[in-house]
């Protein structure tokens, strides 16, 4: 008897079956959802990518008024647009992906109830379209960094460890899609979650150094924030451009290692949903 | 030939009802039966899926043990009323949702067209979205591209390639999906109905094509549909799904033949209602219609010659009477009528009236039947007495499509010099 099948369909995927190659295979449908996302954002706009700008723009403003202005929080002595820019431009590349991961299946029930591919193509290329919106972000930071450059000698840019910040946006990313499809997954059948995650990804921005710097924390708590696997990687941030925030290399090994222990666990339960969610989403 | 689909104790079953705390319990119990080793609680609780009957549990079997194979370059037809599991299987087929007992074991890459344009984006072009269809489906870029101008001038949309598909009309749109669709170079086609859409024209090229890649380049296709002739002319085998069951899985002519008379409205022998045709003067002892096979269950079909026999009960004096029926389409047109004088020597007498073959086109017939006096004073008429219907044969030309008018003849053409 010959049993050369190529595909076995069966009621349930076993866990260790992380099916890799076949994401390789697909990834022609990465790229080009990556350009769907991209171009669907700005079509018939006439300003276009700059909407990009704007919104971190005003957020930035608003902070520097509110934090720095008025409620005199630190800065770590940076100017105040330059310390929230910076963070913020981190966070909400954080925020879109885990927000776009974590509708994963809600948002894609449509499509995902027609045809097959492998569903994580979707988080993956999320997680890439989200870039451009970075990289616009990035260069508004870069503006702010000469502009700021040529005016404080306090600033210090840390070339050595540019290497660095591709590293920082990757953590972020496995951050983000892990925890992502962890609730995705979590929410496809009960939707109680989704509440509850609304609500905690706004105390998360409060627990994460984005309007204050870890040097601002007194000693007490500085541990616990030092468990959030952001923290880490916003200070490094900060650092590499403007010499200000306090990192080590293990605590960003920490958040590297958080990071994938999230991503992995993500990946098996988005797997076990994913056969049978179209029933019950 | 050898075995690319094997389906084996193929089960899925379903919850009814919405999500919310009652679920919750159950899936609560189902974790609790797992943790100690046990089997699925709810997994022995479903009934047969009829969807017109309440019954009292909350589950399901959509598909129950369905075994079948499919061979390579095979069309299987798969048929059944709605609610009998066709799109359940296609999509356990095609990935979409897992089963919940059984296997499927597939040989070659499986494309499935459950819906067109699935994952279209209106703001991408035709071209940009010819891709993304394409990905979705599983072709790689450099596919796509290689069969770009090809499916660009199949779906017949060569003008509006660089617009959006938003701008498209629902025509169009669907051409270009099925478009795409076709030219994947998938070893198996899952296609669900999506025929119903488009154009005549556009619709007979789909058939086509549907034919072409089977025959000519051995791809396997799983096609569903409710179009009969579809099914009858492309089709090489076909199963029948009644109530989440494998009814049948024989020929195409056996399993549509069986899909009809499950489907049936007809009323073509009333011998057990007697009661309901009888007045003072008159009774209707038995009325049948048939075929020259004599079966009274056959499918009638277009070559059929068709037989009404009435046998009819005398009660009045007169020793002649003149019996006649009408045939109406379910939609009350009369398309014709028909009667005569007939002498009475016994007091029951037994008509027949022969229809030609070749005669009426593939319809639902109801017939008024009635008996008049020599005189023509009414005795009797009785509305709707016997049902029938015609069925169409598998053709061999292009079009498979409802054709129209109430008769359908074979109508000589020649050529002229």
């Amino acid at each position: 008897m010959e049993n050369n099948w190529t595909t076995i369909i069966t009621p349930k995927n076993k866990w260790y079956k992380l099916n890799f190659k076949e994401i390789w295979d697909y990834r022609d449908l990465i790229s080009i959802f990556v350009k769907r996302d991209i171009i669907s954002i700005y079509k018939q706009t006439i300003l276009g990518p700059i909407w990009f700008l704007l919104g971190p723009l005003f957020t930035v403003f608003t902070y520097t008024f509110l934090f720095s202005e008025i409620a005199h929080l630190s800065t770590d002595g940076l100017p105040g647009p330059l310390f929230y820019l910076g963070g913020t431009t981190l966070w909400n590349y954080f925020q879109a992906c885990f927000n776009g991961a974590s509708s994963t299946f809600s948002a894609n029930a449509g499509i995902f109830g027609k045809v097959y591919f492998p569903r994580l193509v979707t988080p993956i290329s999320l997680m890439i379209s989200n870039l451009l919106k970075l990289g616009f972000q990035f260069l508004t930071y870069v503006g702010f960094l000469i502009y700021y450059h040529q005016h404080n000698d306090k600033l210090h840019f840390h070339v050595e460890m540019l290497y660095l910040v591709p590293f920082i946006i990757l953590i972020l990313a496995i951050i983000a899609m892990g925890s992502g499809i962890i609730i995705s997954s979590l929410t496809s059948k009960y939707r109680d979650l989704t509440m509850i995650v609304g609500i905690g990804m706004m105390l998360f921005m409060y627990a994460t150094p984005i309007m204050y710097p870890v040097s601002a924390i007194p000693i007490l708590y500085k541990p616990y924030l030092y468990l959030n696997p952001i923290s880490p990687l916003i200070e490094a941030f900060r650092f590499v451009f403007t010499g200000t925030g306090t990192f080590t290399l293990l605590q960003l090994i920490y958040s590297l290692i958080f990071g994938v222990f999230l991503l992995f666990t993500g990946i098996f339960v988005f797997n076990k949903t994913e056969k049978t969610f179209m029933d019950t989403v | 030939m050898s075995t690319v689909i094997k389906v084996e104790n193929l089960s899925k079953q379903y919850r009814l009802g919405t999500v919310g705390a009652s679920t919750f319990k159950e899936d609560t119990n189902r974790w609790w039966a797992r943790m100690r080793g046990k089997e699925d609680p709810y997994l022995k609780l479903g009934e047969e899926n009829n969807r017109t009957i309440k019954n009292d549990s909350n589950f399901v079997w959509s598909l129950k043990d369905i075994n079948f194979d499919v061979q390579q370059g095979d069309i299987l037809g798969v048929v059944g009323r709605n609610g009998a599991g066709k799109s359940t299987l296609l999509k356990i087929l095609s990935k979409v949702t897992a089963p919940t007992t059984g296997s499927v074991k597939v040989k070659g890459r499986i494309a499935s067209l459950l819906e067109v344009g699935t994952g279209f984006h209106p703001e991408l072009t035709g071209r940009e979205n010819i891709y993304l269809n394409g990905a979705i489906l599983g072709m790689r870029k450099h596919e796509i591209t290689r069969k770009l101008d090809e499916i660009i001038a199949f779906a017949g949309v060569e003008k509006y390639v660089d617009t959006p598909v938003k701008r498209y009309s629902s025509g169009m749109y669907v051409r270009l999906a099925f478009a795409v669709a076709a030219h994947l170079e998938s070893e198996i086609l899952i296609v669900d109905e999506v025929l119903a859409v488009g154009d005549v024209e556009f619709q007979q090229k789909c058939l086509g094509k549907m034919g072409d890649v089977s025959k000519g380049e051995g791809r396997t296709i799983l096609f569903v549909s409710h179009n009969i002739p579809a099914i009858k002319t492309l089709c090489t085998s076909a199963i029948f799904l009644e109530n989440g069951i494998l009814s049948l899985n024989s020929s195409v002519d056996s399993v549509l033949r069986k899909y009809a008379t499950s489907n049936s409205i007809e009323k073509r022998d009333i011998k057990l209602d007697l009661h309901k045709y009888e007045n003072e003067l008159i009774k209707v002892v038995s009325a049948s219609i048939y075929t020259p096979d004599d079966n009274i269950n056959s499918l009638i079909t277009l070559t059929h010659e068709i037989f009404l026999k009435f046998e009819i009960l005398n009660k009045t004096k007169d020793n002649f009477l003149s019996i006649g029926f009408d045939i109406k389409t379910v939609r009350d047109e009369v398309v014709f009528g028909s009667g005569s004088v007939f002498e009475f020597l016994d007091d029951t007498l037994t008509v027949t009236c022969k229809i030609p073959s070749n005669f009426l086109n593939s319809d639902i017939y109801n017939i008024d039947f009635y008996i008049h006096t020599k005189f023509m004073k009414q005795i009797c008429y009785y509305q709707n007495m016997l049902t029938f219907e015609i069925h169409e044969n598998a053709r061999n030309n292009g079009y498979l499509g409802k054709i129209n008018g109430f008769i359908r003849c074979n109508l000589e053409w020649i050529y002229n010099k």
